[in-house]
């Protein structure tokens, strides 16, 4: 079952998953929040790639037809509904990246910082107060 | 901005052909690689790019927000107004050979006409409405610490 | 080649630590996979990917970094946990590629059936060259009208959280120096 031709059939694959891992990484090892939303991005992107990689057929040829409509039957078509899927898919990868910059944006502003340790340690001074608070006066906080 | 001449030199240069290659991106989309997404995000790295290197006070005097933010509402209203309209000549939803009485194929190609231009209008104006948004912010970090 | 590119500009943006460098790299990627995706015959997949992440995503992600900082603090934490979860979660995928069909087979299930009947179909009932713009517009257009309201919203969501300009005294700021 492990001859070459299966390996080098199959290296495609472990070379896209490699990338995404890569991606993944980054998203839970590294602190800082742009650099989260940079890594969340190479994740996408390097899955669109993995995705598309299963369309292709090899001495294909992209899925275009000739612009005089004559269509040669023997021409192999690569297959064009993981393009297509691929698209939509590109375009809510950028929705989500903006508006995840903007949240960023906001709390820069409202703690100082976008590095995720320090926000954790605000977040938690910020409840004991306000726990301390409410024992004070019955009216929650602000 | 204003003494890097070489960029406010090639910008001047390249604003036009963008837009121009943004019109024909959407309308080729039938023939070539393209169609309304690529065309939108086109547009808007034109407008992006003259923002950027001239101050974005000019752009926002070429495009004002609010025309902006209606530019949004409108292309996804385009392309549900489309589908709608296959209602009322007896369809389903989003058949597009409602659209033209005599051949369905030309229907078809009509459908695909404005639905892109609905896309593509609501594309642009969704990066550029961002870039208003992320532009209009007073930083807090000033020059001299970049 | 284009692989070996890939990798080694994944692995950079791991380790640089200005913010500046992480952004161009992510643009680097973008247009990498765009060629990639060249060779892989998804033109116009490649032309999406190249505008957007190439052109969009570093406008945004450099907008950001003027409004918030630009270096990354150094991790005191040990980075042990993340490599091996990330080990793990690689070695099962790779797992559930075994099953997989060799890159570039023409009689795969996913290259018969529906894939087939669209390129077939599509010179018959819609007669343009391009087959995406067919399917994308015509065969699967409501899925495109779920895309557009999707990228509609997410302007809208921006617009919300960013509408105003910085309003200064912060409350919550006033709270914290209280606390700290």
């Amino acid at each position: 079952m492990i001859t070459w031709e299966f390996i080098i059939g199959h290296l495609n694959y472990w070379f896209f998953i490699v990338l995404m891992m890569t991606g993944l990484y980054i998203v839970i090892a590294k602190g800082n929040l742009v650099k989260k939303v940079v890594g969340l991005n190479i994740f996408q992107t390097s899955v669109f790639m993995f995705y598309i990689s299963i369309g292709k057929v090899i001495g294909g040829t992209a899925p275009i037809f000739p612009v005089d409509m004559k269509i040669n039957n023997d021409v192999v078509y690569s297959n064009p509904l993981p393009h297509v899927l691929i698209l939509t898919a590109i375009v809510v990868g950028i929705a989500t990246t903006s508006l995840a910059l903007a949240l960023i944006v906001r709390i820069r502003e409202e703690y100082g910082t976008i590095e995720e340790d320090e926000i954790f340690i605000i977040e938690q001074e910020l409840d004991f107060s306000n726990t301390r608070s409410n024992t004070d006066k019955p009216i929650g906080h602000f | 901005m204003k003494h890097h001449l070489i960029l406010r030199v090639i910008t001047k240069l390249l604003v036009g052909p963008i837009i121009l290659f943004a019109f024909y991106v959407q309308f080729h989309g039938d023939y070539s690689p393209g169609g309304g997404f690529q065309a939108g995000v086109i547009m808007a790295v034109g407008i992006i790019i003259y923002g950027i290197v001239f101050d974005m006070e000019h752009a926002k005097k070429v495009l004002p927000p609010w025309f902006v933010h209606k530019m949004l509402a409108f292309g996804v209203l385009l392309y549900t107004f489309t589908g709608v309209i296959s209602f009322f000549r007896g369809q389903n939803f989003l058949d597009y050979s409602a659209l033209s009485p005599h051949s369905a194929i030309h229907g078809q190609h009509y459908g695909i006409l404005i639905i892109e231009l609905g896309v593509g209008i609501t594309v642009s104006g969704v990066m550029i409405a961002i870039y208003y948004a992320f532009g209009s912010r007073t930083s807090e970090i000033n020059d001299a610490e970049w | 080649m284009l692989f070996c590119l890939l990798i080694l500009t994944a692995f950079a943006t791991v380790k640089a630590h200005g913010l500046f460098g992480v952004v161009m790299l992510s643009g680097v990627f973008s247009l990498l996979s765009a060629l990639l995706l060249i060779t892989l015959d998804a033109v116009d997949v490649a032309f999406t990917e190249a505008a957007v992440g190439a052109g969009i995503s570093i406008v945004l992600m450099l907008s950001t970094l003027t409004l918030t900082s630009r270096r990354e603090k150094k991790s005191k934490n040990s980075n042990l946990i993340p490599l091996v979860i990330v080990t793990l979660t690689g070695l099962v995928l790779i797992y559930g590629t075994l099953d997989m069909p060799n890159f570039g087979a023409a009689d795969t299930p996913s290259q018969m059936h529906v894939a087939r009947e669209y390129i077939k179909r599509t010179p018959e009932d819609i007669h343009i060259p391009n087959i995406v713009t067919a399917i994308l517009g015509s065969y699967r257009g409501y899925d495109t009208l779920g895309e557009t309201a999707v990228i509609f919203t997410a302007g809208i969501g921006v617009l919300l959280i960013l509408g105003r300009l910085s309003l200064r005294p912060r409350r919550r700021t006033k709270k914290i120096e209280k606390v700290l």
